[in-house]
């Protein structure tokens, strides 16, 4: 099993036509045959996207008419930061059920607006500013690199895109796989949080452990604890490691991503890790030894 | 991106907030004649820095019982005098670090008569995904000293997008900081103000710390600090005008032109990573292996060979690094991409300290062959905990 996405996930494209959405859509099909149907551009609907090796697929002026035409159930969005938000706006009133936006650099007030459509829609959004989800063997939206992945028994997720991979990478050096990894991005304001996954990867059979790595700023880690530890009451746990980024970070500096800053005395490493901690995960004091800590942690 | 206080003033008084009248310097030549356009006859001179902290700060130059960077005045030829001791000088505040900031503006205003400070900043509250108003009655004092000690008196009101400031939260926010008689008037309309300004410019704070009940009842903005979302300066070519670079980091304007997510910092080994996680998390174990990072610097994904390049010509002019750790996992990034920025950077300008570059991810073969075949003196790393290792050993040898 796995979570979000899995082999019968047929996948649109919104900003197919760029250069990012070509090359990651290439990249896709060639992984385990992702089910990518179409793409979408006002100006070219009806047209054919042709990829470097000779693949094809057909292009829609509208998200709503490519969902009718090829019965897609997910979206993913590479549109610049300007159109971003109101590409995320289009799914949303196409009824996409599973939306991913991987365009970094959205302005946080268009986040906003995004946001109250999204919570009064059926839709889920993955991002923005995010690398996209991936389950081994079946199905890859997003940007992850493909090679390093093992079909396994760890849930991933993670607020940063290169540590996801981290976490990814170790698991399948350690042996143990993956059933699914999950980026929710850097962004302030967001599609999917932490606790959203964490009860996904708790109720999923196949996933046997989870690693969970969160940043600097705000304090979904925070929240997310305190939910583990409400659900370990009703009897729900897994095994779990963790990281925290930017320990060593400045207060009230932004660290590349817009939502990784310490500020108003919130969001430091170190709140964050004692609130993990309190919830029994083990969290790694260095990134590289996320996958031999998990392992430390399934040996009891 | 943060602007001035003069400038965030100006800003807020076009969308109808009351502000004192006021008139920003760059000489000690022009402090009589701005006093003279001010009504008077109680001015106040306010050193224009992008810090917190001013009137509490000292001068450098200036003795330990000179007055700080904020100046009460009851003559013209006082603001002169004040002007003088201020403008060049560098103010140390609780928020500029020991170095302090030299003051190369000055801010003139028409004093006021204070009865009540008052705290109100909007934000995006990211716990739920909308604005925020965050008010409190302990105004003029640090807020994160408020919100630590007495956290009931902070309160939070988050505002609907898609109804705005409602007649019911004005009342809210009223009520949480016991307005009355023409404050509660004034507020019908600054707070809707205040909002609107937040939204349309981009904001990513506006802090108006205090917010002041004068002695006539009325509301005003006594000081305003401004920041606005990086993200969105390209659709306001009018913030993008207000930028002071003397107030910013020369490594950090540079690394700004070519849009990468650079922060200066104290250590010795530069990084240069993909991905904000990842960048932070290189920091992390450089100093688990007790070395501190020079800089933060992530390139993002995106990043094309010549924007490469430019970020390790960046770390590499620091005089203070010693070492340059090249930390890799390509996801939307490839390895070659790195690889060949790299290589040109070196070519260009030389290298004079250790390089440890750890590749991995989408087409890592290609970029360590290019790696390899350039000639240059690059330390090859298998994974993270190898490259911190080894550059903090190439440092110490």
């Amino acid at each position: 099993m796995s979570i979000l996405v899995n082999k019968d996930t047929k996948v649109l494209v919104q900003g197919l036509t760029g250069k990012t959405g070509t090359f990651h859509t290439e990249q896709a099909l060639a992984y385990y045959g992702t089910q990518m149907v179409g793409g979408i551009h006002p100006k070219k609907g009806g047209e054919t996207w042709t990829g470097s090796k000779g693949e094809s697929l057909p292009i829609f002026a509208t998200v709503a008419e490519a969902k009718e035409k090829t019965g897609a159930d997910a979206s993913v969005i590479y549109v610049p930061p300007a159109g971003a938000a109101d590409a995320i706006i289009e799914a949303i009133d196409a009824e996409i059920p599973f939306i991913t936006c991987i365009t970094e650099g959205i302005p946080v007030m268009d986040m906003v607006r995004v946001k109250a459509r999204l919570d009064r829609s059926s839709s889920r959004l993955l991002g923005p500013n995010c690398p996209g989800v991936l389950t081994p063997e079946e199905c890859k939206i997003g940007i992850m690199p493909g090679s390093i992945f093992r079909k396994g028994s760890v849930g991933i997720v993670s607020r940063s895109g290169t540590l996801t991979y981290e976490a990814v990478f170790q698991t399948s050096n350690e042996g143990l796989g993956q059933t699914t990894a999950v980026g929710i991005g850097g962004d302030p304001v967001k599609g999917t949080e932490f606790i959203d996954i964490l009860e996904m990867f708790l109720a999923d059979e196949a996933t046997q452990s989870i690693i969970m790595i969160g940043e600097i700023g705000g304090s979904a880690e925070e929240d997310a604890a305190q939910f583990l530890i409400d659900e370990a009451k009703k009897g729900r746990k897994k095994p779990m490691a963790g990281f925290i980024a930017g320990r060593t970070a400045p207060k009230g500096r932004t660290m590349g991503h817009a939502g990784a800053v310490v500020s108003g005395g919130k969001g430091d490493a170190d709140s964050k890790i004692s609130a993990m901690e309190a919830a029994g995960i083990k969290v790694s004091p260095s990134p590289a030894r996320l996958g031999k800590t998990l392992v430390e942690v399934l040996k009891g | 991106m943060n602007i001035h206080e003069y400038q965030a003033k100006a800003l807020l008084k076009g969308y109808g907030a009351p502000v004192a009248e006021g008139v920003a310097i760059l000489k000690v030549e022009e402090a009589e004649a701005a006093a003279k356009s001010l009504p008077g006859p109680l001015y106040v001179v306010k050193s224009q820095i992008h810090a917190g902290g001013r009137g509490k700060g000292k001068f450098k130059e200036l003795g330990p019982d000179a007055k700080g960077g904020v100046r009460l005045a009851k003559s013209i030829e006082e603001v002169v005098a004040h002007a003088k001791d201020m403008l060049g000088n560098t103010l140390v505040t609780a928020q500029t670090g020991e170095a302090g900031k030299q003051v190369n503006r000055l801010y003139i205003e028409d004093g006021a008569d204070i009865d009540r400070e008052l705290y109100c900043s909007i934000l995006v509250d990211r716990s739920v995904g909308q604005v925020a108003f965050v008010v409190s009655t302990e105004g003029g004092m640090d807020i994160e000293a408020v919100a630590h000690d007495t956290p009931e008196k902070i309160h939070t009101i988050a505002i609907d997008p898609e109804a705005g400031v409602t007649a019911d939260d004005v009342a809210k926010i009223s009520q949480a900081l016991q307005l009355s008689g023409a404050a509660a008037e004034d507020a019908k309309t600054l707070f809707p103000a205040l909002y609107k300004a937040f939204g349309e410019k981009d904001m990513a704070l506006l802090e108006v710390n205090p917010l002041i009940v004068m002695k006539d009842g009325h509301l005003r903005v006594l000081d305003a600090k401004m920041s606005f979302d990086g993200n969105a300066i390209f659709r306001h070519d009018d913030v993008k005008a207000l930028r002071d670079e003397t107030e910013e980091d020369a490594k950090e304007i540079e690394a700004s032109k070519w849009d990468l997510a650079y922060v200066a910092l104290d250590g010795n080994i530069g990084c240069m990573v993909n991905g904000a996680g990842l960048a932070m998390a290189t920091m992390d174990i450089i100093k688990l292996y007790g070395k501190e990072p020079a800089n933060f610097c992530d390139v993002g994904g995106g990043a094309g060979k010549e924007k490469v390049a430019a970020a390790f010509k960046i770390i590499t002019a620091d005089p203070k690094v010693e070492g340059i750790l090249v930390n890799i996992f390509g996801g939307i990034m490839k390895c070659d991409v790195i690889a060949e920025g790299v290589v040109a950077a070196v070519q260009e300008v030389g290298l004079k300290v250790p390089l440890v570059v750890r590749l991995e991810g989408t087409n890592v073969e290609l970029g360590k062959k290019i790696l390899n075949e350039s000639g240059l003196a690059i330390t090859a790393a298998d994974d993270l905990d190898d490259a911190a290792k080894k550059i903090v050993a190439a440092i110490n040898a």
